[in-house]
């Protein structure tokens, strides 16, 4: 390992420019004619739109357009659509309603857009929105995807009967009710995965371009994804054909999930560019954000797990109602499916293993994949119910867990996923040390005579990621491959791009894939450049979601540098008059081994573009791509153990000690992966203490649509974390990594609750688990 | 409309701007520094935290024409020479910022805190006093451990020096 190579804790080289206020997102950007655009929305969750009236808003100071879905669709614009197709059980495919840019006809949720202003200035647009008059018949609204299936709710599109998008299976439903059926004991629960907001800090923001000199057009946008993006503005959404369409995705503030799709506002930013003739910038308040961002989670789940008379799982039965919001969004329909129930194995070897997921439309905004996507959700189920188990067959959680565990790999679950590799035992032995396990007892009391309420509470999780071998997720309905390409440039003084089609917001890409680069070359970072997020610098990409990064866009790098390092070696050995097979590059020089012949690397560089002297039918340059495609998902996995202490008073959860002992695999940076998983581990407890999202039921109006409505967790509600890692490798990529992005969002969940309701002696709790809910538990418990 | 005049990391500047116009528009908009961020609109988030007189302040809760004759201090003008301030340094050292949005009104916080407190910090007190600064990414461990640290190499003089 070298200093700067892998597995060193190197000070990541983007964040110059953040913390000098360098740093450029896509509101910084400013173009020459720049006009500023504000959207009219819904204040309706469900209505009939029966007219719209600009006339007044149209002599509003500044205003230079305002556009609805009318003209959208008079210019061929397409609906907006989720890619991945999931069948019914009975082999119906699914029913998706149309999804305008700009609402026509019928608003399904409040903020649902409805026509755009552009004007000089963002408060002139803000003004005129303000004087658009919409005449609306307002109909009655659903929130909840429990009501919405029942016969007579209200019905959001006409193509999905019942608001049900789809009913779904995977498993097998008699295996697992004969294991239910013959068990010695079932743990039944009824289990509520609360909806959540992603809230990067920042906000969205999209600025179209469109130049009619060469019928080409721009967008810069807060995109996780840009190649997809423009993919599908140009296939789908008619807006631009891809070679006259570029697409940047520059400085992004967090995203979460939240920024791999492509919402309404990037489509008719741009698509408005070309109907005003100028620049239009768009940029999101908070508000809008909470009413517009997609969500996550959103479940409601009945539970059992079967268990023989020894304790061993026989069978595991889940049935989920999943609430998709007013539209399906572009991932939509794989999380509750896909990314879902093919991890309900968790950690733990189950014979029988059935889910039934139905999706369901409703009045809210629409729902797709937040950080973990669909794998927190069955983390949560099962480590709550081997918890409750735990407690109902009067043995201790950590035992029943480790009498279960998966100990033989490779490990094929009954839901598809294959387990290459892990050691679920050596984590769990790491979190239980780290927290000092065996001294809570000591701690408990000890609490106690405070009069206070200690509680402990653990969870095994598992994940897929670097999602995910092309042709596996093409059988299962996926509309794209999810390979990662990647170029690697070397210039002719040695120096060094690297161009990826992964997108970093956030994640240091900038520093550790530089750190591969220098591993493997021997040069210094700082001649490494990584180039991304710009569609006219690198050709094709699948940008980054699912922690698929690592896994998978460092190994298309792997795939280049290989190529790279062929050439050079061979370049190498020409100029040396050696066999390339000797040849070895060791800081920053080619060396013959066994002898005192070297050429520098940037001579050897120098050398490939002169071409002086290159070896016969060499084509000159050194400059080589690759497409890499996973040959599997890879399976982070973990426990983490979340001590907490309960004001049976107030109700109020402080939690005093977390540990997270992870396997990631083989890692890049220690430094960056620690701070992945803080990041992760706060979203969770942030979703097991204080995020909630509540409708109206009867209005369908947001109630925590703000900052100081809905609970973003603070520095003062979190403890300091400790995290180790332990590690098994990847046998399904080159570098042998897994990925560690969302583990912290999965893993710790359940273990607050668990804590909690160890700590109240009520294990009727539902997230997020605010002061008035547990002291209300307490009280019931008592 | 209104004129403005103040100092902005010590250059003098002026404009003509609406009555309503926000300091952080000001500071975005009319001067182009965008390194102050807006992350919200009910002053919740501090990704816009600027100094005012030498006092952290959340430029979208300021009015520009409020700021007039204010001498103001923006991400942009906290190192000097060339040389990284050492709360920006300790953030980098500490690996305390991850997409960097909020990472510019976390650092004006930080040394308004730190010129308050001097090295008398501790973890609790930064927990608490970064009340109104979000941060999404980094579960503010790491944020926690980069004050303490500028804090304890910024000592007592710091405190001094900020006042």
């Amino acid at each position: 390992m070298g200093m700067e190579g892998i597995g060193a804790r190197v000070a990541r080289k983007e964040d110059k420019r953040f913390i000098t206020g360098k740093g450029r997102y896509t509101d910084d950007m400013v173009v020459p004619g720049m006009k500023h655009a504000h959207f009219v929305r819904s204040p309706h969750a469900h209505a009939k739109i029966k007219s719209i009236d600009t006339s007044a808003a149209e002599k509003m100071p500044g205003v230079i357009s305002i556009l609805n879905g009318a003209q959208l669709t008079e210019d061929g614009i397409g609906n907006i659509i989720c890619g991945w197709m999931i069948h019914s059980k009975d082999g119906s495919p699914m029913n998706m309603g149309a999804w305008r840019p700009l609402a026509q006809d019928t608003v399904r949720y409040v903020g649902d857009a409805v026509a755009i202003v552009v004007a000089d200035s963002k408060a002139q647009a803000r003004d005129a929105a303000e004087a658009v008059v919409v005449d609306y018949e307002t109909l009655p609204v659903v929130t909840s995807a429990v009501d919405a299936l029942k016969d007579g709710a209200p019905q959001l599109h006409p193509e999905a009967k019942n608001n049900q998008i789809f009913d779904w299976e995977i498993g097998d439903a008699a295996a697992t009710d004969a294991a239910i059926a013959s068990a010695a004991h079932v743990t039944e629960m009824k289990i509520v995965n609360n909806r959540l907001v992603p809230n990067p800090m920042e906000p969205r923001a999209a600025l179209g371009v469109y130049d009619d000199s060469d019928e080409h057009y721009t967008l810069w946008t807060t995109s996780q994804n840009p190649h997809v993006a423009r993919l599908v503005l140009s296939a789908f959404y008619n807006v631009a054909p891809e070679n006259k369409l570029r697409v940047i995705a520059p400085d992004v503030g967090g995203g979460f999930g939240s920024k791999i799709y492509i919402y309404p506002e990037e489509i008719v930013c741009l698509w408005a560019s070309k109907r005003t003739g100028v620049p239009v910038k768009w940029n999101c308040d908070r508000t809008e954000a909470f009413l517009t961002d997609a969500h996550g989670r959103d479940h409601e789940s009945t539970i059992k797990m079967a268990f023989d008379a020894d304790n061993n799982i026989t069978g595991f039965k889940v049935d989920t109602i999943a609430n998709l919001g007013a539209y399906m969004s572009l991932f939509s329909s794989s999380v509750p499916t896909y990314l879902y129930a093919t991890l309900l194995s968790g950690q733990y070897a189950i014979p029988a293993i059935h889910a039934n997921v139905r999706t369901v439309y409703t009045n809210t905004v629409p729902v797709d994949a937040y950080r973990g996507a669909g794998r927190p959700e069955a983390c949560y189920l099962l480590e709550r119910v081997l918890e409750t188990a735990a407690r109902e067959l009067g043995v201790t959680p950590a035992a029943l867990r480790r009498q279960n565990f998966i100990r033989e790999f490779p490990y094929q679950t009954p839901v598809i996923m294959c387990y290459d590799a892990g050691d679920f035992d050596a984590s769990l032995d790491a979190a239980m040390t780290a927290i000092d396990y065996d001294g809570f007892p000591a701690r408990r009391a000890e609490a106690e005579s405070r009069g206070k309420k200690r509680g402990i509470g653990i969870s095994c999780y598992i994940e897929a990621c670097g999602i995910a071998p092309s042709a596996a997720v093409g059988s299962l309905g996926a509309g794209v491959g999810l390979w990662e390409s990647a170029e690697v440039r070397v210039n002719a003084v040695g120096t060094i791009e690297v161009l990826t089609g992964s997108h970093s917001h956030g994640q240091g890409h900038e520093t550790t894939f530089s750190q591969l680069v220098a591993e493997r070359f021997g040069v210094g970072m700082d001649s490494v450049s990584i180039v991304h997020g710009d569609t006219d610098k690198v050709q094709m990409g699948m940008g980054t979601y699912g922690s698929r990064s690592g896994a998978v866009g460092m190994s298309a790098i792997v795939k280049a540098l290989d190529k790279v390092e062929t050439k050079a070696k061979k370049i190498a050995a020409h100029l040396m008059e050696a066999d390339e097979s000797d040849i070895v590059i060791e800081n920053g020089e080619l060396k013959v081994a066994g002898t005192d012949k070297s050429v520098p690397w940037f001579q050897m560089a120098l050398a490939a573009y002169t071409a002086h002297n290159l070896p016969e039918g060499m084509e000159p340059g050194l400059k080589e791509g690759a497409f890499y495609d996973p040959s599997n998902f890879t399976f982070p996995a973990g426990t983490y153990i979340c001590e907490v202490e309960v004001d049976p008073d107030t109700g109020k959860t402080t939690v005093v000690d977390f540990v997270a002992a992870d396997d990631f695999g083989k890692i890049i940076n220690p430094m960056i992966v620690e701070g992945q998983v803080h990041g992760g581990v706060a979203q969770g407890i942030g979703q097991a203490l204080l995020e909630g999202t509540h409708y109206d039921a009867e209005t369908g109006q947001l109630l925590t649509a703000s900052y100081m409505d809905y609970t973003m967790p603070r520095a003062d509600d979190l403890p300091s974390f400790k995290v180790s890692t332990t590690e098994t490798v990847c046998p399904s990529n080159p570098l042998g990594i897994k990925g560690c992005g969302e583990a912290g969002a999965i893993g710790s969940p359940p273990a607050l609750i668990n804590a909690i309701t160890d700590a109240i002696g009520n294990n009727d709790l539902t997230m997020p688990a605010t002061p008035e809910r547990v002291w209300a538990a307490l009280r019931s418990a008592q | 409309m209104a004129n403005v005049s103040m100092t902005v990391n010590g250059r003098s500047v002026s404009g003509q701007c609406e009555d309503r116009m926000l300091l952080v528009q000001f500071i975005r908009e009319n001067l182009g520094l965008t390194g102050t961020h807006v992350g919200c609109d009910t002053s919740q988030c501090g990704a816009c935290v600027v100094h005012v007189d030498g006092k952290a302040v959340k430029s979208c809760t300021m009015l520009a024409a409020q700021a007039d004759g204010s001498d103001v201090t923006t991400i942009e003008g906290l190192a000097s020479g060339g040389e990284l301030h050492p709360v920006q340094a300790a953030f980098r050292e500490h690996h305390g910022l991850q997409c960097g949005f909020c990472t510019p009104g976390m650092i004006m916080s930080a040394v308004d805190m730190i010129s308050r407190h001097g090295g008398q910090l501790d973890e609790k007190t930064v927990r608490a006093e970064l009340e109104g600064n979000i941060c999404r990414c980094t579960g503010y461990h790491n944020i926690v451990k980069a004050v303490l640290d500028a804090a304890s190499k910024m000592g007592d003089g710091a405190k001094v020096a900020a006042e």
